[in-house]
């Protein structure tokens, strides 16, 4: 989908009704997967209702779900400071015309601007790079989800081993809070800071394609099978499939730590692209960084 | 699969088993922590709270509003939300309130179930994020209380019209499906295959 250039605030508004309102198609597909192995009566209602739901937001151009969350921006390639007023705006103006839900609040007093901002709101992740666009990415990342993240400062001589448990017990402590079949994003690795981006950065990466580490890969679906034999289920009421998939990302670390990080994508796990060219914008949904 | 008409009475919440697929057509109210926290100070200090949390099902949401021209109320989107959240303050809420259903996601306390099994209320699960379908399910909004507490927290009215698929997971004689799948829960199998993911591109789903 290409169209003439249009003001960046404009794109923030259309990036965030894409997200909200389209479910990225590799999360659809497995959701469908999903749906022909599942065999409980139970989960097979929630996997029926979710995808139900998803087709009646598309089809009514209206949030798939109610929590349209703290929107999350990554703004990747060329770009000035003047990139952050416009992007605030846009969420401004998309709070009150898709409409999406209040969420933000100042966290001591609880006070509600009504607008999704105030200080330090939203979220942008600035990544400069030599090409010839703009790229903004959103990701709308509800409470449910969020409020399950969890950091470890392993041991070194935990090793893989530790991080696999540390992963499987996040997870499966969080029950049926993250809205499961979640997707889980895992960072391994950096300082504590980076850990944390890193797991949030790889529920970006669509659900059908490879991580180009062979290794990381590996650990994906080791954990996708431990996870899914769980028991666990859709909403945690039982079932086969806990998780839609693994994501992973690593970095480099001190050689005296070994920091994970788990960031839990519920099934409404969206995300939206506009990269910004002289000509034009182009949206899509099949972001990775 | 049973269709329920609310208020509910006391002997049909005790009827209704574990794992049975409902679907929810009357009153029904929304409220999240600052709605239990406010109904809590109000009662306790002895003043009248709005009518309709009294024998209620309440609905653990904070949904989507739009405000019509004429000033009245659609809803947009109306999913669940965590339910553990109010684990301190729903015991007390269900017993002064003779709450007899809450809907929400993620199950409750063992404090909650008793207070469930004391007075008969039943916890009803909704598909979490199924927010259009539920919002549907709602129906016609009757009106709000407390909107000074912000969209999400404000105790909402409506009239459900064939809201659903709820799922009994904790029923009014202590028994829980959360409880069940936690004792089943399979933490660390080791060397199983993948499952077979089939797909149209790749292998969706890893
Ligand atoms: S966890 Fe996701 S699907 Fe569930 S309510 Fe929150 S945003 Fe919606």
């Amino acid at each position: 989908m290409k169209r003439l250039l249009e003001p960046t605030e404009d794109v923030v508004v259309n990036l965030l009704r894409l997200a909200n309102t389209k479910l990225p198609a590799d999360i659809g597909w497995a959701l469908e997967a999903a749906a022909g192995w599942e065999t409980g009566e139970i989960a097979r209602t929630q996997l029926g209702a979710i995808m139900e739901n998803v087709k009646k937001a598309e089809h009514l151009g209206i949030p798939m779900c109610q929590d349209t969350g703290i929107p999350v921006f990554y703004v990747r390639g060329r770009f000035d400071s003047s990139i952050a007023s416009k992007i605030a705006e846009g969420v401004r103006k998309a709070t009150a015309s898709i409409p999406l839900r209040p969420n933000t609040v100042d966290p001591l007093t609880r006070e509600n601007q009504g607008s999704n901002l105030g200080d330090g709101m939203p979220v942008i992740h600035y990544i400069p790079a030599d090409v010839d666009y703009t790229e903004i990415t959103v990701l709308p990342k509800g409470a449910g989800s969020e409020n399950m993240t969890r950091l470890a400062m392993l041991n070194p001589a935990d090793g893989v081993e530790g991080v696999r448990r540390f992963v499987i017990d996040s997870v499966l402590d969080a029950g049926g809070r993250p809205c499961p079949p979640s997707i889980v994003g895992v960072g391994i690795g950096g300082t504590s800071d980076r850990c944390v981006e890193m797991a949030k950065e790889a529920l970006l990466a669509p659900l059908d394609s490879d991580n180009p580490d062979p290794v990381l890969a590996k650990m994906e679906e080791d954990l996708f099978s431990a996870l899914n034999s769980s028991g666990l289920g859709p909403m945690g009421l039982g079932g086969s499939t806990t998780v839609l998939g693994v994501r992973i990302r690593k970095a480099c670390c001190h050689t005296a730590s070994l920091p994970v990080a788990v960031n839990i994508g519920c099934w409404a796990t969206r995300r939206a692209s506009a990269r910004i060219t002289s000509d034009g914008v182009e949206y899509s949904q099949g972001a990775v960084l | 699969m049973r269709t329920l008409r609310t208020p509910l009475s006391e002997d049909l919440v005790r009827s209704l088993r574990l794992g049975e697929t409902v679907y929810l057509y009357g009153p029904v109210v929304t409220g999240r922590d600052e709605m239990h926290i406010r109904a809590l100070k109000l009662s306790g200090e002895g003043s009248p709270v709005p009518s309709g949390i009294e024998g209620s099902v309440l609905y653990h949401c904070g949904p989507i509003m739009r405000q019509n021209g004429d000033g009245s109320w659609s809803v947009v989107a109306a999913g669940p939300t965590t339910s553990a959240r109010m684990n301190k303050l729903e015991p007390e809420m269900i017993r002064r309130f003779r709450i007899r259903a809450i809907i929400g996601k993620g199950g409750m306390s063992k404090d909650v179930a008793e207070a469930m099994r004391e007075v008969g209320c039943v916890y009803l699960a909704a598909t979490g994020g199924a927010a259009v379908s539920l919002a549907d399910g709602l129906g016609a909004c009757k009106g709000a209380e407390w909107l000074d507490l912000g969209m999400p927290e404000a105790m909402w009215r409506f009239e459900a019209d064939r809201l659903g698929p709820l799922i009994v997971a904790m029923d009014s004689e202590g028994g829980s499906l959360y409880e069940r799948v936690a004792e089943s829960l399979v933490r660390d199998r080791r060397g199983l295959p993948a499952r077979p993911l089939s797909g149209r591109r790749g292998r969706p789903g890893r």
